[in-house]
């Protein structure tokens, strides 16, 4: 054993890896007011309440800054080996993961504040959460994404929990943990055999030693299955989607949003770099696992979402759903060219963290209201608060895939990608979006048709109190999400139709 | 080169380390049955890594071992809290909302 050890420190001269900062900017950017946040937070401590916020937001348009200048540049870099890939679908991801957390900000102003919460930390570990994903987006080696997941999750699980004095917080944290915790620990396992199998830890490498037709193939095929249903946890696709909706019901809202949207788009994207990257070469093995995820997650989730009086989680039901629509175009992605596949996902994502954390705001906007989650509570919206029933509905109908908003741009790509499959999977995987998108719009619908057309519960008209930041993020999610729909799709398309650097 | 004894190990150390998840009730030995499948990836990574002599396995079990710190200090600090609230950590008891 120890001989194997011995060259690698006899190695006689160290040479650093050029460093690329302008690609790492974005990052750099991140830590740099994620550390400052944290440091006026020990000088300051209670002083530094009022300013936590507004230098949370001013940290992620900061962020915002390099990713555009990249994007402006044009060119794809990659750093140590390609470990470290910039390219256009790592930036639409970090552009998608930074506006997110935006407006994630914008609709914690209020409510943290108000619940008298641990404001510094609070604005502190969702930076860093938020630092882990845009690194997950650039991330083309096992152990930076295993770094990038652990970063995103570990103070994920801290905010889910915040709530220090509330059960249901509590009860939402433990499960949120132990699901995560297990789920990454089957992943780790998985990459340990894929590391066994091609004995390198990039991307790159591992593909070229998977497709190999003298590779291990047990090895190689369990190693593979372990990786994608450590991230099945994650985008909470069924059968591995139990956490969800009590961790959804249990955290702070905004935080829900944030999991809900943030958290759930950096597991596709990890899943997304292994399987372009990573698998391509073993479209056999993923292609079947996908398709059963994908038609599992869409039929589950929207079946279970019908019977829920909760409207988080109703969400948290669709959410699954919706995590099921995404990974549908991965289960053809070795079949029709892989940027097809990819255009579809991340088209997809971009415009579901539009759409619901936009509905994510109008629960917090009524909750403040009526102090309940309840969807009996949103009869009669229409005639306190016409505003956010207008806002809920454009969200709801995005949600359900009504044209002209985005989310029918988005379920049209998916069904692009899989009827150009052409295959009898693609087909038949198609017909389970095209009956889901129809059992879901009824649960969305009877949300819309109590707002409108029905009469408050107790006869109480007093308007909804939007506070400022939060009818901020209320607009801006709104108009996102009619804009996708809205703009020409070539237009839409300079954006979201991207292709994957390998690296290297 | 005895990889498949290596191999083996974690392999068990993985299969008791799932079965410790799936059915203890007390948050703490869950925690401790995490720390077995992570111990597995260890052995595995450092086998392979010594196997190939390539220094990422080692690097990666490095790794592994720090975060494995930082996640289970939250881990005891989310268990210590519901004890702290209900003065129990059987994980059977947490069930005020049905998943």
């Amino acid at each position: 054993m120890l001989a194997g050890i011995a060259p690698m420190f006899g190695a006689a001269e160290f040479v650093r890896p050029a460093i690329d900062w302008h690609a790492a900017a974005p990052e750099l950017t991140l830590l740099g007011f994620g550390a400052l946040i944290t440091m006026i937070d020990i000088g300051w401590l209670e002083r530094a309440r009022r300013i936590a916020a507004p230098l949370a937001s001013l940290a992620l348009l900061a962020t915002l800054v390099p990713i555009i200048t990249l994007a402006l540049a044009g060119d794809d870099r990659s750093m140590f080996n390609g470990g470290f890939v910039v390219d256009d679908y790592s930036l639409i991801m970090k552009a998608t993961f930074v506006l997110a957390g935006y407006v994630v900000v914008l609709m914690s102003t209020d409510y943290i504040a108000e619940g008298d919460y641990w404001e510094n930390e609070y604005y502190g570990l969702l930076l860093s959460s938020i630092l882990g994903m845009i690194l997950m987006a650039s991330a083309r080696d096992l152990i930076s994404i295993f770094v990038a997941l652990e970063l995103l999750s570990i103070p994920a699980y801290m905010l889910v929990t915040w709530r220090k004095r509330d059960l249901k917080s509590n009860e939402a944290g433990l499960k949120y943990y132990l699901m995560g915790v297990f789920a990454s620990a089957v992943m780790l396992y998985g990459m340990s055999l894929l590391y066994g199998a091609s004995g390198s830890t990039l991307l790159v490498d591992v593909n070229d030693a998977v497709s190999e037709p003298a590779s291990p193939s047990a090895v190689v095929v369990l190693g593979i299955i372990f990786v994608v249903v450590g991230f099945a946890f994650k985008v909470s696709a069924f059968p591995f989607h139990t956490w969800a909706p009590d961790t959804y019901e249990g955290s702070p809202t905004p935080v829900t949003a944030f999991i809900s949207v943030a958290s759930k788009a950096a597991g596709f994207v990890a899943l997304m770099n292994l399987l372009f990257v990573g698998f391509l070469g073993r479209d056999d093995v993923f292609e079947p696992l996908m398709w059963a995820l994908a038609a599992a997650s869409m039929t589950a989730g929207n079946l279970m979402a019908l019977r829920q009086t909760n409207i988080v989680r109703l969400l948290a039901y669709s959410g699954v759903a919706q995590a099921g629509y995404m990974l549908a175009p991965l289960a053809v992605a070795g079949t029709v060219p892989p940027d097809k596949a990819l255009t579809a996902s991340v088209t997809y994502l971009v415009i579901y963290a539009a759409m619901n954390l936009g509905a994510f705001a109008v629960v917090i906007a009524v909750a403040r209201k009526t102090r309940s989650a309840e969807i009996s509570d949103y009869r009669g919206l229409f005639h306190y608060a016409p505003g956010l029933t207008v806002a809920m509905t454009i969200f709801l109908f995005s949600l359900a895939g009504i044209p002209p908003l985005g989310g029918w741009l988005a379920k049209f790509r998916v069904m692009e990608a899989l009827i150009e499959a052409d295959t009898a999977s693609g087909l038949v995987l198609g017909i389970f979006v095209a009956v889901n998108s129809v059992i879901a719009l009824y649960y969305y619908a009877r949300i819309g048709f109590g707002m409108w057309a029905e009469d408050a519960p107790d006869g109480d008209l007093t308007p909804v109190n939007v506070p400022m930041s939060l009818g901020v993020a209320l607009t801006l999610t709104a108009v996102i999400t009619v804009a996708m729909g809205v703009i020409p799709g070539d237009v839409v398309g300079r954006f979201t139709e991207v292709s994957l650097l390998a690296g290297g | 080169m005895l990889l498949n004894q290596f191999l083996l190990l974690s392999a068990v150390l993985f299969c008791i380390g799932v079965y410790g998840v799936l059915a203890r009730k007390n948050g703490v030995l869950v925690l401790m049955s995490i720390e077995l499948i992570l111990n597995a990836v260890n052995i595995n990574l450092v086998a392979f890594g010594a196997l190939t002599a390539d220094v990422g396995g080692e690097v990666f079990a490095l790794f592994t071992i720090a975060v494995a710190a930082a996640e289970v200090g939250i881990g005891l600090a989310i268990v210590l809290l519901i004890y702290r609230n209900r003065r129990s950590i059987d994980l059977s008891e947490i069930d005020l909302m049905k998943g």
